[in-house]
């Protein structure tokens, strides 16, 4: 079909969507987050004996050990979800295939935090 | 996906090669894309031998010197040739240029010469850049105000002035914005590197009087945020100009606002 449309109405568009701007600074801020979290909860994980069950039960019964690493999955998590957000808008052009792979970014990352806040729970209570 | 390879028919075969002129020994070779719509034939890469002896230093020079002496079909842009025109941006040893300020003794060997990469091909170096200047039109390159116009000039101080140095001296040729992914990718929707770095020019002027306006039209995952800051835009811009930063800046600007 002949694009009949003017050049300035295609690079125009449906106009911006107002909202970027805190999609930008959120990624901005958990990346910041993270630079300071990781290397805590590495270290923290790294001194608390994890491999013993039963030193990695008390590292995420304490509540440093539970809050650092609540922090950490937090942040990894919503970053990794924004991120991988802004490859999916970069290379994946078919409105379609484009939707169901927002959708199951959005999933896939919600589901893994539930899954890994449960388990940090019963770890943890 | 977006599309990673070119088109079917559009990757260019081995064309013709012309021989340098008979008694000349100090030549160069140059492989220049060629293609003509009327032809109804695919690309190819032409070869030429042009005789360094009897043409001047620019690789310019030496495309005029085969639209001259060789081949007259050979289709390009310039106008100023001293690169304040913008015209002349081209793919020279794969690195976007113009063509007027780039000295055939800056590259070695064989010199290869394509269109600006990534948009429709008119003919042989002469891309189709209608969307680039309707971006750069988009973004209103020029004073908005509300307050009526003073008697004789809209008055700046000179450190405001000096804020727009870096960012006034754009020539549109489009090198920044055809170096880039993100507008290979999605250039129907990013406005590109030389547009944003027009839009900062207004922005960061302190006579404007719509800079909410400005920064509400590019607030916008695809306008204005898919540059992700590879610095592609600078490293190939032949006036020394730096649209990533500008982009940084206008980012700035918008969470400066958001609080």
């Amino acid at each position: 079909m002949t694009d009949y449309r003017t050049p300035a109405a295609k690079v125009r568009g449906l106009g911006a969507s107002g909202h970027a701007s805190k999609h930008w600074m959120a990624h901005r801020v958990t990346a910041i987050a993270l630079f300071f979290l990781a290397p805590v909860f590495v270290y923290m994980l790294a001194m608390s004996g994890a491999p013993d069950p039963a030193a990695a039960r008390a590292f995420f019964a304490s509540p440093m050990g539970a809050i650092i690493t609540l922090l950490t999955l937090t942040a990894g998590l919503a970053h990794m979800r924004s991120g991988m957000l802004e490859v999916i808008e970069d290379y994946i052009h078919k409105p379609f295939t484009k939707t169901v792979l927002v959708l199951a970014n959005s999933f896939l990352t919600i589901g893994l935090w539930l899954v890994t806040a449960f388990a940090l729970l019963k770890l943890a209570l | 996906m977006v599309q990673l390879t070119l088109p079917r028919g559009s990757q260019p075969k081995k064309g013709k090669t012309h021989a340098a002129p008979d008694g000349a020994k100090n030549t160069r070779t140059f492989r220049i894309y060629r293609y003509s719509p009327e032809s109804g034939e695919g690309p190819t890469w032409d070869t030429y031998k042009v005789d360094l002896d009897d043409c001047g230093p620019m690789v310019l020079d030496a495309l005029l010197w085969i639209k001259n002496n060789v081949d007259a079909s050979l289709a390009f842009r310039r106008s100023c040739r001293e690169g304040v025109c913008g015209s002349c941006s081209m793919n020279i040893g794969g690195r976007n240029t113009i063509a007027c300020t780039s000295g055939i003794d800056e590259y070695k060997g064989t010199i290869t010469i394509s269109p600006l990469p990534h948009q429709p091909v008119v003919k042989d170096l002469i891309p189709d850049l209608t969307q680039f200047y309707a971006q750069h039109a988009a973004v209103k390159p020029y004073l908005k105000t509300d307050t009526p116009a003073p008697e004789k000039e809209w008055k700046q101080s000179p450190e405001d002035r000096e804020k727009l140095d870096g960012l006034y001296e754009c020539i549109m040729c489009a090198s920044c914005s055809t170096a880039c992914p993100s507008y290979w990718w999605n250039g129907d929707k990013y406005m590109g590197p030389a547009a944003l770095l027009q839009a900062y020019r207004w922005l960061a002027d302190s006579r404007d009087e719509a800079k909410g306006e400005r920064l509400d039209d590019l607030n916008d995952p695809f306008k204005l945020y898919r540059c992700h800051t590879i610095m592609n835009c600078a490293q190939v811009c032949p006036k020394g100009l730096n649209p990533a930063e500008a982009i940084g800046e206008i980012k700035q600007m918008m969470a400066e606002r958001d609080g």
